[in-house]
């Protein structure tokens, strides 16, 4: 009896959780006037809409910029963490502590505070240093790149990390950087995996502050983008919906062909 | 011994490996944070600033949007965050259960949404929502109403339907975070629970929730301070209207320095209301929540 009600529970929600998705769905092969009328079911339209957003806007574009921007932030942001996490467990110190608790303290500062600052910062590199100025993919990458979330989260999974599997590699002549690199970083795959999916998702869907750097048209990101089309008088919705798939099918492909060590890296943790 | 020999091989190796890591937090967090409160005490329009005291902040006191914008996003914040930690807590606990069918499709689907750009499905639940769109739609069908109801142009409704799709979005995110606690609980304790003759509900109260106590901690914090800074689904949602009636602080910060003759100063000084909120809703619940050791 007790089964049944989690059933319905988890049922009725997982309905519900699902049906903007089913929605999208069905919208992308539509016309924007039945979207409009809140039709649910799957028409001929796919195409026409796909070709229509081709026409209206460079969606190759878009997608390189997005993808340029997210992948090279992945890459640097969990290699950057990780090698902070592994320093500040495995070469504590007091002194070390401190400064980790300090940093923790940075996840507490809203990023609305900073980013005045950080425009007029970039800003003032725009001329001094150009290639990470304004409207550069650095400076959407920057502010962002150590954060001290993935730090945290390399930390608690290195918990887990054998101490002897360093005794090991020291004893085998391998340098400390060495010990990181041939032995930490094959082990902790499960947890870069999950640390990749999580940066992934928030450096693809970003808005706020490529808004502000991003300031010429060709470096649009998907998020941009789809903020234009959407506050448009009239927006097509039926080219708006396939822009959405568009984008929000890389996190779901990361997402699942990552999932398994996504919940295995979370379990690490919380220990 | 081993562990003191440890250590001095770390000593230099180790500072090497966070250096980078804790001078880019400095230089991209905590500089930019001193340089925001510095404006703060500064006044005028674009460049040409000139120190005012504590001008900007006595000025947000009788600044009627600022204060709407506060009070919008405390409301935002205390239904949102209630609502989405049980939700989260209570989809853990079911999806704990080994017995359970299909328990990957419903995790999946439920934390499904965090995956989707906050831009992105602003727009989804907008076209949702219309006036003649999907939901209204099947408000009529099922005749639970007349006529549709005009959801953005309510200042009630506009504000649910902003609660409604944070939670969407974040539930299934939290929710991993709880799944993960759970998956650390030694059944044994439960065993033992029942054995004693203690009822679900009793080791839901007893067990699971102290149990899971720093991550509704965390999840708690962390949403908290997330929806303190809400910008992106006001902004692509419903524009803040109607009015003012989901308009945020984040918007107001953005709209003072970036649509607006730029206010630098001002806009800081609001800014810092934001880090007093956090500081203050983070500290009440450290306090409720907190480890008592």
């Amino acid at each position: 009896m007790k089964k049944v009600g989690s059933y319905l529970f988890l049922g009725f929600f997982t309905i519900l959780f699902a049906f903007p998705f089913y929605f999208m769905l069905v919208s992308m092969t539509n016309p924007t006037v039945e979207i409009m009328q809140g039709k649910l079911t799957p028409s001929t339209h796919l195409l026409e809409n796909w070709r229509n957003l081709r026409a209206t806007y460079d969606i190759g574009r878009v997608f390189m910029n997005s993808a340029r921007i997210s992948v090279l932030q992945t890459l640097f942001s969990i290699t950057i963490a990780s090698l902070a996490g592994y320093g500040f467990e495995v070469y504590q110190s007091r002194a070390k502590n401190v400064i980790f608790h300090v940093l923790l303290l940075s996840m507490m500062l809203p990023f609305a505070a900073t980013m005045i600052p950080l425009f007029r910062m970039f800003g003032s590199f725009s001329t001094t240093i150009p290639f990470i100025g304004l409207d550069t993919v650095a400076s959407v990458i920057l502010p962002t790149l150590s954060t001290a979330f993935l730090i945290f989260f390399f930390r608690q999974n290195t918990k887990m990390f054998s101490r002897s599997l360093i005794e090991a590699g020291r004893i085998d002549g391998l340098s400390e950087i060495g010990i990181f690199i041939r032995i930490y970083m094959p082990t902790m795959k499960t947890t870069y995996a999950a640390a990749a999916i999580i940066t992934f998702i928030n450096s693809w869907n970003s808005y706020l502050w490529p808004l502000i750097t991003l300031q010429t048209q060709e470096k649009q990101t998907f998020p941009l983008l789809i903020s234009a089309i959407g506050a448009a008088n009239n927006p097509d919705y039926g080219l708006l919906m396939v822009a959405i798939m568009v984008a929000t099918l890389p996190t779901m492909i990361v997402f699942f062909s990552l999932q398994k060590y996504f919940v295995a890296g979370m379990l690490g943790s919380v220990k | 011994m081993r562990n003191r020999l440890l250590l001095k091989k770390g000593a230099l190796t180790g500072w090497c490996f966070i250096a980078i890591p804790t001078l880019l937090i400095f230089f991209f967090s905590f500089y930019p944070m001193v340089q925001a409160f510095m404006m703060s005490l500064q006044s005028g329009t674009g460049i040409g600033l000139s120190f005012s005291g504590l001008a900007n902040y006595r000025r947000l006191f009788s600044d009627q949007t600022f204060l709407a914008a506060t009070k919008n996003t405390l409301t935002f914040l205390c239904f949102q965050v209630p609502i989405m930690v049980i939700l989260a807590m209570f989809f853990s606990v079911l999806l704990n259960n080994r017995a359970l069918k299909l328990k990957g499709v419903f995790r999946t689907i439920i934390f499904l949404p965090a995956v989707t750009s906050l831009v992105a499905y602003s727009m989804v639940f907008k076209s949702l929502f219309a006036n003649n769109g999907v939901i209204n739609g099947i408000l009529l069908r099922l005749s639970l109403v007349s006529e549709p109801i005009a959801f953005f142009s309510s200042p009630f409704w506009a504000k649910v339907i902003i609660v409604l799709a944070i939670t969407w979005r974040w539930t299934g995110y939290n929710m991993i975070f709880f799944l993960s606690a759970l998956q650390n609980v030694d059944p044994s304790i439960y065993e033992a629970a029942r054995i004693d003759g203690a009822s679900p509900l009793k080791q839901f109260f007893n067990i699971t929730i102290p149990m899971l106590k720093p991550v509704i901690l965390f999840s708690a914090v962390t949403s908290t301070i997330g929806t303190l800074q809400l910008f992106d689904e006001p902004m692509n949602l419903t524009q803040g209207g109607p009015g003012n009636a989901t308009f945020t602080i984040s918007q107001y910060i953005y709209n003072l320095s970036f649509r607006y003759t730029p206010d630098f100063g001002y806009a800081s000084a609001v800014s810092y209301a934001i880090v007093v909120m956090v500081i203050f809703f983070s500290f009440i619940q450290f306090k409720v929540g907190g480890d008592d050791t």
